[in-house]
């Protein structure tokens, strides 16, 4: 068996330990560093991505919530000054309904008065012309003219009877 | 010429291709050596240039450098814990070296260093020798309350105690013949079969068949006792820091 040639040992051992050392050194010095700070360098990024992540999602939240606020806080003002609002014009047009009113009900009793006058100026006219035409037709059915207390006093007595 | 074909422990012969002398050290660059010098260039080929570009989001070469390095430094985590991390860059060497040394062997034409025992006993010598060293070095003379188990009644002590400290003494023994006999004994497999399908002719095509199987069987043989070596010299150290 080769293997227990005992004349070749010595020149295995030596190129053992010459090779196995320099390996050693190679890995230890060069190879592993190497390695180790690219697996290193990748952990720490993809807990920093992670953190900020995190983070970014808490300011999220946040911000969702302050929106939120805001919001509702723009709602209930936006009401309260709808309420506010609608009252204040409810009042106006309340008083300005009553103004109206009182000034619509004297106009129309002003109305009411001339209107009166006028049918009252106008029934005075109306005998004054009946007496003339009475006056008028009398003359030419008799041929004499009529005083006008005669005429006055036939026209109202006719006046009197159709009323 | 029919001899030699049938001598499937030829592939072990160590052959001097460089003849040096130190003194009388015989330092001369073997085929082993010449083994060792491309398992260690190609370890160190495969972990610089897979991590070359050094990227955030590794590609293939750079990812299978990472998963060697993260499959060791967890196997130290698991076994031994964070006290292993200070022997990370001993042990990731041994399971590189020893992982390059069985997968070059399956190189047809190459030499398998690790089919060796004086190699392997050496490094399962090595790691001993450091274990034991960690073990007093942490614990002092405590480190001997290794050998005596607890919970075991005082008069069976003159028993176990050197039961135990046989056990301990002949870890370098296991773990350095595991490796040398599974190497050896696949290679040996491998080159019977190889020359049955040589002699049988046509017929060879039945250990060809068998050849094929045994191949793949190696490869896996290659990985596991890189990994056990590497595991059992993780669970010593365990051992050594932690007494049990």
């Amino acid at each position: 068996m080769p293997q227990l040639h005992v004349a070749d040992f010595a020149p295995q051992l030596v190129w053992l330990a010459i090779t196995f050392a320099v390996l050693y050194l190679l890995m230890a010095k060069l190879a592993l560093p190497k390695i180790g700070q690219v697996i290193d360098a990748r952990q720490a990024r993809i807990t920093a991505d992670l953190d900020r992540a995190t983070k970014l999602k808490d300011e999220a939240v946040g911000v969702l919530a302050a929106y939120e606020k805001a919001l509702a806080e723009a709602r209930a003002s936006a009401q309260a000054t709808i309420k506010a609002t609608t009252d204040r014009m409810q009042k106006d047009a309340e008083a300005r309904e009553g103004v109206l009113a009182k000034k619509l009900a004297g106009d129309t009793e002003a109305a009411e008065g001339r209107i009166r006058a006028a049918r009252d100026s106008a029934m005075a006219s109306l005998t004054e012309m009946a007496v003339e035409i009475t006056k008028a037709a009398a003359e030419k059915l008799i041929g004499q003219p009529v005083n006008d207390a005669a005429a006055t006093a036939a026209v109202t007595a006719a006046a009197k009877e159709r009323a | 010429m029919a001899e030699k074909a049938i001598d499937p422990l030829h592939q072990f012969e160590i052959v001097r291709l460089l003849p040096m002398k130190i003194g009388s050290l015989d330092v001369s660059f073997t085929n082993a050596s010449l083994w060792m010098v491309v398992a260690i260039a190609a370890v160190t080929v495969f972990l610089v240039g897979g991590m070359r570009r050094q990227a955030l989001v590794p590609g293939r070469w750079q990812s299978m450098a990472e998963i060697s390095y993260e499959f060791i430094a967890g196997m130290i985590q698991d076994n031994v814990g964070s006290k292993g991390r200070e022997f990370f860059p001993f042990i990731f060497t041994l399971f590189m070296f020893i992982l390059f040394g069985n997968m070059m062997g399956m190189v047809p034409y190459s030499f398998t260093f690790t089919s060796h025992i004086i190699v392997t006993f050496a490094m399962a010598f090595v790691v001993f020798i450091g274990v034991t060293i960690v073990g007093f070095a942490m614990h002092g003379a405590h480190f001997l309350s290794f050998f005596v188990p607890k919970g075991v009644p005082k008069f069976m002590l003159a028993l176990m105690v050197p039961i135990e400290l046989l056990s301990y003494l002949t870890r370098p023994v296991s773990l350095s013949i595991r490796l040398f006999a599974n190497m050896m004994a696949g290679h040996t497999m491998l080159k019977v079969f190889a020359a049955f399908t040589v002699m049988l002719g046509v017929f060879g095509v039945a250990p060809l068949a068998i050849n094929v199987a045994l191949t793949g069987f190696e490869f896996l043989v290659a990985f596991l006792q890189a990994y056990v070596f590497t595991v059992l010299t993780c669970i010593y150290l365990n051992d050594a820091i932690h007494l049990h």
